[in-house]
């Protein structure tokens, strides 16, 4: 070559190098701008969830000083008294002055209908207290409460609030006496479903999911990894293998409802399992995780070396001790990434439940895989419909309780990854 | 780890026989209801009370609308089908006929009060006051020619100005439930066919040519102006309270629960408040029922308390507590009458 050509060619790429370098600027400015926007997404869409959601997290309680009255409750039949006539009572004691009917149905309207049911659980497990004046945080109604955390507005008129003017005033003596004040809401973690906002809690949805993830956890593992094993390790390679494969990896791109719809045609139709229950949750989900299981099992069967493979059959290990004893641990950590990310899937999933009836009003937490049981997506969605307002932070609490779950399970995910990952 | 997979497989494997055994042999301790989602909030808030008040468990609501109720409801007689369905609407002869021919002979039914649907929009904008003419010009799809009544043309009114002189004159932008929402099919005939016989030409159609006549009564525009808002109703409100301009057509225990954010429009003369729905001045208001399957009375446990708890003063009541979840109550003798319907349990004879 002549040095001629070879300066000029120098000289057009160093002339080009601008323009390259301002490519690649570009790209990579663009990668970012990608980037920022998602967290500019996320972080609106979870800033929102916040801002609407924590407020849920406190209820307003009123304290009442009641007294157990023996004339009203009869020792022999305690779980049929008149719990809410303590509360009325204490109410009209604490505001003698108020007559009328429609004036002491509106005092006794700031108090919640559970405030009653409270009272008769503290009866029933200690009778001892009957004849006592005890004083008492109970919970307020779900308007009194959103009036305080300012969700409905108190500067409007009378027609347009849900609370009176008179009930304003006695909220004002409350809250003058230290009677009312918000507390945690620990309701919110001990109760079921409620139509009452101010006693609607998670517990029912989280036993339900816990149990319903349960089934699908114990059945899908180790049917997805004995597939995979098969699959990746014994099957001959012919077309009839390769129309499984395609089949698996078709199964996990269906959507989610169909699976619902064959739930309702085998387990509940044919087979006559109850519906509603956690059990058939668990088998529909199963189906539904099974491919993403088995894709990520195979995945990470795959990407065990073969001279593992090798130097243990080598050593005369027979096929099935080289794949119990060497393939199987290593593969192991990517096969639990893989089943508990098919898990996540499942726990955010509602479509296939609403063919089997878990989309549902129940108010019983579930204590059995048999029981009626209803998942927290779904709870959501039930709460979301909701007229009440107290149910819009509702809500998004159960959101965050929902996307509390799904960290834990992906946290667990990486750590697992981590602890048993083998690198060569 | 391998041996715990196996364990597990195995421990999952075992647990499924049980559940299984257990289910083929094991009745239902609680009740089991399905149907409507507008039945939904008060049926709920009744089986919440009752579960709470009783010894027996609180019964299982599912939300599945009143066609889809009705459904499960007719698929048998036997502890794996649901005692009662909600319904927004009557059953219907065929439901009826399905319900005979899967063995379900007797149906109790129970008329548990009214609900009004209303249209409102935001505090910010002016009231409306409408009659069901204007609502019908505003929102069919055809309507007669302003120039010569007995011709049909798309829907040309894009303002309330237009449809009525009388309107302020603002876009027609109408948020509803979709096609497969009871509510629609209530609007439609509670306010769309009465609207529309207002015109003789339609009137002249009805005679002649059935379908030409349904399809104009009942079709709504789909240019744009009524938008199908899904079947979330607080999404609704929420639309409202940010367009101003923008009228919403939901059930009315969502305009009570946001009496600070919407007001309801007028219709033929009456505002969809509690007083007026429920003495029957405010036209478009519903019946809703709750069909109760009499063989399962005294089988599952509880049936009869429950209806006894639904159909008592402290709930349907005027001063009860489905009232304030947004129930309008039936009136007295009209309440009266079904609370012993429920209570001997009457089947009932469709004409």
């Amino acid at each position: 070559m002549n040095p001629e050509l070879s300066t000029s060619t120098t000289a057009q790429v160093l002339r080009s190098l601008p323009k390259r370098y301002g490519k690649e600027r570009r790209f990579r400015l663009l990668g970012l701008c990608a980037i920022v926007l998602t967290m500019l997404f996320l972080i609106v869409l979870l800033g929102t969830i916040f801002l609407k959601g924590w407020t849920a997290f406190q209820q307003t309680h009123i304290r009442l000083d009641v007294y157990f009255d023996p004339v009203r409750l009869d020792v022999k039949n305690l779980t049929n008294a008149n719990y809410g006539a303590l509360v009325r009572d204490s109410m009209q004691r604490m505001f003698p002055d108020v007559e009328g009917r429609s004036n002491r149905l509106q005092l006794n309207r700031l108090m919640s209908s559970g405030a009653a049911f409270a009272l008769q659980d503290m009866v029933i497990s200690s009778p001892e207290i009957i004849g006592t004046t005890r004083s008492l945080w109970l919970p307020a109604d779900d308007e009194v409460d959103m009036l305080i955390k300012g969700h409905t507005p108190r500067d409007v008129p009378e027609a347009m609030r849900r609370l009176s003017d008179q009930q304003l005033v006695w909220i004002h003596t409350l809250v003058e006496d230290g009677r009312l004040e918000k507390q945690f809401n620990g309701a919110f973690f001990r109760n079921g479903d409620s139509r009452e906002p101010e006693l609607a809690g998670v517990r029912g949805a989280i036993m339900g999911s816990f149990y319903t993830l349960m089934v699908t956890l114990m059945l899908s593992f180790p049917i997805g990894v004995a597939a995979a094993v098969y699959l990746e390790e014994f099957a001959p390679k012919n077309t009839f293998t390769d129309l499984i494969e395609v089949n698996i990896n078709n199964l996990a791109a269906i959507p989610s409802i169909i699976f619902g719809l064959l739930g309702l045609a085998v387990f509940l139709n044919f087979f006559g399992l109850p519906r509603s229950s956690s059990i058939v949750g668990g088998l529909v989900l199963t189906l539904m995780t099974l491919p993403t299981i088995i894709i990520a099992s195979r995945a990470s069967l795959k990407a065990v070396p073969p001279s593992i493979r090798e130097a243990a059959l080598g050593i005369g290990a027979s096929k099935m001790q080289m794949i119990l004893h060497h393939v199987l641990p290593l593969a192991l950590p990517g096969m639990l990434t893989g089943t508990i990310i098919g898990m996540a899937q499942a726990l955010g999933e509602t479509a296939p439940l609403l063919m089997i009836g878990m989309v549902a009003f129940i108010v019983d937490v579930p204590q059995g895989m048999q029981d009626p049981a209803t998942v927290l997506p779904v709870q959501i969605y039930l709460w979301a419909d909701s007229p009440e307002r107290g149910f819009i932070e509702r809500t998004s609490a159960a959101i965050m309780v929902l996307l509390t779950v799904l960290l834990i399970m992906n946290a667990t995910a990486v750590y697992l990854r981590n602890r048993f990952e083998r690198r060569w | 780890m391998l041996k715990q997979t196996v364990s597990l497989a195995a421990a999952s494997l075992l647990m499924l026989g049980a559940a299984q055994a257990q289910a083929a042999s094991g009745g239902r301790d609680y009740i089991s209801i399905v149907g409507s989602s507008t039945v939904y909030p008060f049926s709920t808030a009744v089986a919440e009370q009752f579960g709470k008040t009783t010894a027996f468990k609180t019964p299982k609501i599912e939300s599945t609308g009143s066609g889809g109720g009705f459904k499960l409801f007719c698929a048998g007689s036997g502890v794996d089908t649901p005692d009662i369905s909600n319904a927004s609407r009557r059953i219907k002869k065929s439901e009826v006929e399905n319900c005979e021919k899967n063995g379900v002979k007797e149906i109790v039914e129970i008329k548990v009060g009214y609900d009004g649907i209303v249209l409102a929009n935001s505090k910010k904008a002016d009231q409306l006051k409408l009659s069901r003419k204007d609502l019908y010009l505003a929102l069919a799809k055809e309507v007669p020619n302003p120039d010569d009544p007995t011709k049909f043309v798309a829907n040309p009114y894009k303002t309330w100005k237009e449809v009525n002189a009388e309107l302020p004159d603002i876009k027609i932008e109408m948020l509803g439930p979709p096609p497969t929402s009871g509510t629609r099919d209530a609007f439609i005939e509670m306010v769309m066919e009465p609207g529309c016989s207002e015109f003789d030409s339609i009137k002249a159609l009805e005679k002649n040519d059935k379908d030409k006549h349904k399809a104009t009564c009942q079709t709504i525009r789909e240019d744009g102006a009524y938008i199908d808002a899904g079947e979330n109703d607080n999404l609704i409100v929420q639309k409202l309270e940010a367009n101003p301009k923008a009228v919403g057509i939901f059930g009315f225990s969502f305009l009570d629960q946001n009496v600070d954010k919407l007001q309801g429009s007028v219709i033929e003369g009456s505002a969809p408040v509690f007083d007026s729905i429920a003495s029957g001045d405010y036209k478009v208001s519903r019946p809703l029922f709750i069909y109760v399957k009499k063989a399962h009375a005294g089988v599952i446990p509880g049936i009869n308390e429950f209806l006894a708890e639904f159909t008592s003063e402290a709930a349907w009541g005027e001063e009860g507590y489905l009232a304030e979840k947004g129930l309008i109550p039936a009136p007295k003798a009209e309440r009266k009458e079904n609370a012993q319907t429920a209570k001997d349990l009457k089947a009932l004879v469709l004409e």
